[in-house]
């Protein structure tokens, strides 16, 4: 099964990736060339066969609903790599008009 | 100075346990070999006062009395564990600059153990690619052949042991990461059972194989530092609750009446002869040693590389999906709204390779593709795992080659990503399955270029498969062999 260019410029744009006609373009060949060795495993019956999500199975550890103090409440330092901030914050574009 | 730049992580123990040299000594004798090694590339960030500063901590704790093994030693990090005191890059320019609130776990016990940092290892951005080619910060070049690849992801840890101006690194293993570029560089590279190292503070690609290691000179080494770098961590919900063990005591554990297991999907058509020859007098030299050598199957293995490149770009593209220009990384100049901010940060600032992972993902996990793609790799590779379960029925180890061949030359797959792919097909099927797996040097082939001899055990059995590896390095002396100038 091919991808089409749409397909293409539908999941950058689900991926949040801003992409040009003509990298689209070449993305789409790259992509179909490795769906077409990802397509191999489609040969294989797995009727009844239970998926594998993680290697040592089992499931999630749960811990006691409390607050856990993993880190340094640290406000200085966890604002010190962003882009734009101000008063503590982080800024982004205005999202509600 | 050269023999104590070409000594063991055991031997340096031994002479700062001696008294014989200090902490800062070896400290500044790294630092000047990473200097004068700087056309390799294989270091982002240095920091001489920060580390020179830690040495003098270690020493201090010796003059008070602590003994320990790793006290003293220097070690590098590869730039997916994130660090205080250096940069944290992944090799991204989305992370150019970034100082972590933090250390990751595995710095912390390393440090706990008085290891002292001698800075970050470049590698493949976010630990994507198997030639180190897909770095923002360049090329990193292999010690043996400056005309080939060091491997990838982790192409400055390997590097960086290769050339011996670090004793130790770590590495991280998603799909063949630490265990190829091992293999390229003639050095010794291990993978633990998934679950063993804790995986918070390493960036993370692909959250079901992620798994740090270790790249050293021997089988010891690795067994060494592994006593101080794995542990229970309850900050990663997929760390396993197992007590501490010692990694040391299966190093001396004799061959004789081993089985090793010789799966032959390992040595299809697609088998270079100079590895095949390298791989095959390390399996009859362990033979001589009183190993026996069992035929077994992995029928399903070679579906390891499709499975992969949709379980792994799942995880990724939902992984990287915090990287969007808002609390961290790289943010865009011009924009007109969020969702356009977001867009364009994340097209500046991730590479090609990330960004066609991240699409792929977004592709397989996408409404109407889940249950053709996502659902149906997840089983494939429960059947790929279960039959690693019924090879280790018949045998205590398998053996075969790491890399279908020896190291290649720059840009002899970086424009076609498929080929580059398939370069992990040997390796991914025990990432898969998430047992410890790991490449010991094993002779060279064409070119002088190093091979490298894959072993693999059973969850948690890392102890004997480090043990089956040391007893070789007792016979032979591949792993003694440095590149020149090093």
């Amino acid at each position: 099964m091919a991808l089409s260019k749409d397909d293409v410029a539908r999941i950058a744009h689900l991926a949040r990736i801003e992409i040009t006609p003509e990298q689209a373009a070449e993305t789409l060949a790259q992509l179909n060339d490795i769906f077409g060795m990802i397509e191999k495993m489609q040969r294989v019956p797995t009727d009844g066969i239970e998926p594998m999500s993680h290697p040592l199975g089992g499931s999630q550890r749960l811990r006691e609903d409390a607050v856990a103090v993993t880190e340094a409440d640290d406000r200085e330092r966890n604002l010190r790599n962003a882009p734009e901030q101000n008063g503590g914050l982080f800024l982004v574009p205005r999202v509600v008009e | 100075m050269a023999d104590l730049a070409h000594a063991s992580v055991a031997e340096l123990g031994r002479l700062l346990e001696a008294g014989q040299v200090s902490a800062l000594e070896l400290a500044d004798l790294f630092l000047g070999r990473i200097e004068a090694q700087r056309d390799l590339n294989a270091f982002l960030d240095v920091r001489p006062e920060v580390t020179r500063a830690q040495a003098r901590a270690a020493d201090a704790r010796r003059a008070a009395g602590e003994r320990g093994a790793l006290l003293g030693v220097p070690l590098a990090h590869k730039d997916i564990f994130v660090t205080k005191d250096w940069a944290s890059t992944a090799a991204s320019r989305m992370l150019e600059g970034y100082m972590s609130p933090f250390d990751a776990a595995v710095v912390e016990n390393l440090a706990q153990a008085g290891m002292v940092c001698l800075g970050k290892l470049n590698c493949d951005e976010f630990a994507m690619g198997s030639s180190n080619e897909n770095s923002a910060y360049g090329n990193v070049l292999n010690p043996w052949d400056k005309d080939a690849v060091p491997g990838g992801s982790s192409g400055g840890s390997s590097a960086a042991v290769a050339a011996r101006i670090a004793p130790v690194a770590t590495a991280t293993d998603t799909g063949g990461s630490i265990r190829e570029p091992a293999a390229f560089t003639g050095i010794t590279g291990t993978k633990p059972t998934y679950g063993r190292p804790s995986r918070w503070g390493m960036i993370a690609f692909a959250s079901s194989l992620d798994t740090a290691g270790l790249m050293t000179q021997t089988a010891e080494d690795c067994a060494l530092v592994f006593n101080a770098m794995l542990g229970y961590d309850a900050r990663d919900s997929t760390s396993v609750y197992r007590p501490r063990e010692d990694y040391t005591r299966g190093l001396n554990a004799p061959l004789q009446g081993l089985r090793i297991g010789v799966p032959k999907e390992f040595f299809g058509a697609g088998l270079a002869p100079d590895v095949e020859k390298a791989v095959r007098e390390a399996l009859k030299d362990y033979e001589k040693l009183g190993a026996r050598l069992v035929d077994i199957s992995l029928p399903n293995a070679e579906l390891g590389i499709p499975v992969y490149y949709v379980v792994a770009p799942a995880e990724c593209s939902s992984n990287l999906s915090r990287f969007d220009g808002v609390r961290y990384g790289h943010r865009a100049k011009d924009y007109t709204d969020l969702i356009d901010m977001m867009k364009k940060s994340r097209a500046e600032g991730l590479g090609a390779e990330p960004k066609r992972r991240i699409l792929i993902g977004a592709y397989v996990l996408s409404h109407g593709y889940y249950d053709a793609y996502y659902l149906k790799a997840q089983k494939v590779r429960r059947i790929i795992a279960d039959e690693f379960q019924q090879a280790f029925k018949q045998c205590d180890v398998i053996a075969g080659p790491v890399t279908t061949s020896v190291a290649f030359g720059f840009g002899e797959k970086a424009a076609d990503p498929l080929a580059m792919y398939l370069a992990d097909l040997y390796t991914v099927p025990g990432s898969l399955a998430g047992i410890p797996s790991m490449s010991i040097p094993c002779g060279f082939g064409a070119r002088g270029r190093p091979v490298g001899l894959q072993l693999m055990a059973n969850y948690f059995e890392e102890a004997k498969m480090l043990g089956v590896a040391h007893q070789y390095q007792l016979a032979t002396d591949w792993h003694r062999r440095v590149p020149g100038g090093a």
